[in-house]
């Protein structure tokens, strides 16, 4: 147990909000894909986060505190159905689908991947301050 | 143990502990959004008096042998109480964590110091200056 290991558990976090924010970004990036069969529509996704705790896989190994991405999940509903004969991508009855993809959650989301970012920077940050100033100690 | 081991006191303990709850509360803060975690931390009082008492419990078996000193045992990761639990299960309070990881920081950095100053103290007694 060192402070690299709080160094680690810290950018595992680091990682998981990354692919968060860039899930995120692909659902705002796709809100007005259209498609024309509800199957072909985008769907919402999100990631899995799950803890890897010690006790979990070995217990001695306090580089497995942290978490990880384990998948990443389609949680949208179902497409809109959106009646515009004119698109080019209408079907035979006129219908375009759009995603179900709400925006005001989408950054909600965001928001709050950044700040769980922001305090993981800071929780290395301190890390590394104090393992600076232990380098130092009868200096 | 040696004179000089007991010169620094129980301050590597110290921070060892911290290191170990350092360890612990970054393992929350990381967990903020990760559904059905719970909250971990460690009853620091109670892990010093056990790091007081083990202190050189590591057995010596032969007269050549040095005690292990600064060493700690891993204590055990206890459940917060969570003052609210989200919806998905999870019951780390992002603030309070953030909290409890600047304090443990500080502290450590008060052990630090006081090592430091220990250590100063010896070169000096060392050098007779």
């Amino acid at each position: 147990m060192s402070l690299f290991d709080a160094m680690n558990i810290a950018s595992s976090s680091l990682t998981a909000q990354t692919t968060k924010l860039n899930t995120i970004a692909k659902n705002m990036a796709n809100a007005n894909t259209v498609a024309s069969t509800p199957e072909a529509a985008y769907t919402a996704q999100a990631p899995l986060f799950r803890a890897i705790l010690d006790g979990q896989i070995d217990p001695n190994d306090p580089s497995q505190l942290g978490v990880v991405v384990e998948d990443i999940v389609e949680v949208g509903g179902p497409a809109r159905q959106e009646f515009n004969p004119a698109h080019p991508l209408a079907d035979e009855n006129g219908y375009i689908y759009k995603p179900d993809i709400d925006a005001a959650t989408e950054m909600a989301e965001m928001m709050q991947a950044s700040r769980s970012f922001q305090n993981s920077v800071e929780a290395i940050n301190t890390a590394k301050q104090l393992a600076l100033r232990t380098l130092t100690l009868g200096r | 143990m040696t004179a000089i081991d007991k010169a620094l006191g129980i301050s590597p303990q110290v921070l060892a502990l911290r290191a170990q709850r350092m360890n612990l509360l970054s393992s929350n803060i990381a967990n903020a959004d990760t559904p059905g975690y719970k909250a971990r931390d460690i009853d620091f009082a109670a892990a010093m008096r056990q790091a007081e008492v083990s202190q050189g419990r590591v057995e010596r078996t032969h007269s050549a042998h040095i005690a292990l000193s600064g060493s700690v045992d891993q204590p055990d990761a206890l459940y917060r109480v969570p003052a609210e639990v989200s919806p998905d299960g999870n019951s780390v309070d992002p603030t309070m964590e953030h909290q409890a990881f600047m304090e443990n920081a500080l502290r450590y950095q008060a052990s630090i110091q006081l090592l430091d100053n220990r250590i100063k103290g010896i070169k000096n007694a060392i050098k007779g200056e």
